[in-house]
């Protein structure tokens, strides 16, 4: 039987290599190409009535839009329109790499560390150069909140400066470690089945929440991850 | 676990790269300003509608103010010819009164002077019945005609002023 760590494998599909450097086309490169072609080819497919009285396709894209922009709206405000794209981007990305690891034979790519970090990192490098490019060298006054007295700073600037710096690393980590944890369980219990004959269907009962559950977990986890976003960005504009 | 082989992180960097920055693109180019377009169509749309539901709105009050004026201008004029004719009808109705008053007057007065004439002409016509009345009871009386001047007198005489 495969492990249940199995699924997170990565295959060369086609072998690219520039210089030392490996760029291999993967299963997980296929599945991130995937989640582009499905997002682009819904909302183009989507909005092709272009009708003032939306039907089905054209409201979940409209839906999915107002979504994105009430999220940026009430935690950014006005001047996180420009981010908008991104934010967008950022949320339906990591949405069809976790839905799209809920497919028999799918591969959901946000299980990998490296590509929620490099998410994180996109997020947190983005987000400090807007504060010093939006507040100047006064962005540096985000790591000694309003009203502290001066004596507190030289404990306060380390740990905030600590704490600024752990965004990504908490970012990325709770993305990651949700997927692989909610896909190693349901491996887990699907092995079960198998293994218990006919007293497998509790086992399968469980599966069956645990898929449930699962759904709930991609979107939450995608949602966070946008709205964490949103709060980095807004603190970046703000500060606070 | 595959994710902490250290093998598999360039190419995933190097397509997760690839893919978000297409994802940015075709997002920020294509997909997402139709969206907006058709919203901010409808936005527009809607806003059109309330400005001119808002107009006709407007232009209904006034044509109701208008109508309301008409009416009370309506109202006022009738009042004032009603007015106009029944001030009239009056005037005309105290002059035919005049009129029949003062023919009732006059009527009243000739009537009182042919009153005044008969009783005139009653009391002349009194003294000559009773002369004979008189001359006839005397000569009942006396068995004969009585002197006419005598009797006549006489009837002066009771009669006195009174005749």
């Amino acid at each position: 039987m495969a492990s249940p760590l199995h699924q997170f494998e990565v295959h060369t599909i086609l072998p690219i290599q520039i210089g030392n450097f490996n760029a291999s086309f993967t299963n997980a490169s296929l599945f991130m190409l995937v989640a582009v072609a499905v997002i682009t080819g819904f909302l183009v497919q989507a909005m092709k009535p272009r009708s003032v009285i939306p039907g089905r396709l054209q409201s979940i894209a409209e839906l999915a839009y107002e979504f994105i922009a009430n999220m940026i709206r009430t935690n950014v405000g006005r001047e996180g329109r420009p981010y908008f794209p991104f934010i967008f981007s950022l949320f339906f990305f990591i949405l069809l790499g976790n839905m799209l690891g809920m497919l028999p034979y799918g591969y959901a790519f946000t299980s990998h560390l490296v590509v929620t970090l490099g998410l994180a990192l996109a997020v947190f490098i983005g987000t400090t150069v807007i504060g010093f490019i939006k507040n100047g060298l006064g962005f540096c006054g985000f790591f000694l909140p309003h009203g502290t007295p001066i004596f507190l700073a030289p404990l306060l600037i380390p740990l905030e400066v600590m704490s600024y710096r752990f965004r990504p690393v908490s970012l990325s980590l709770r993305l990651f470690a949700n997927m692989t944890a909610g896909h190693t369980l349901l491996k887990v219990f699907a092995g079960f089945v198998v293994s218990l004959g006919f007293m497998g269907f509790i086992p399968m009962l469980a599966v069956i929440g645990l898929t449930g559950l699962e759904f709930l977990v991609a979107f939450l986890q995608a949602y966070v991850y946008a709205v964490l976003a949103c709060i980095y960005l807004n603190d970046a504009l703000h500060m606070h | 676990m595959p994710q902490f082989d250290p093998a598999v992180w360039p190419p995933q960097i190097v397509w997760l790269i690839i893919s978000f920055i297409a994802l940015y693109f075709l997002m920020a180019r294509i997909a997402l300003p139709r969206v907006a377009e058709v919203l901010e169509e409808r936005e527009f749309r809607i806003n059109e509608s309330l400005r001119k539901a808002e107009a006709l709105k407007l232009q209904a009050e006034d044509a109701v103010a208008a109508y309301e004026k008409l009416m009370v201008d309506a109202r006022t004029k009738a009042h004032d010819q009603l007015r106009t004719v029944r001030e009239r009808a009056d005037a005309e109705a105290a002059e035919r009164h005049a009129q029949l008053s003062e023919l009732l007057s006059k009527q009243v007065a000739d009537a009182e002077a042919r009153i005044a004439a008969a009783r005139g002409q009653a009391v002349a016509h009194i003294r000559e019945v009773a002369v004979a009345v008189t001359g006839a009871a005397i000569e009942r009386l006396i068995g004969q005609p009585a002197d006419a001047t005598s009797v006549s007198n006489a009837v002066e005489v009771v009669l006195g002023g009174k005749a």
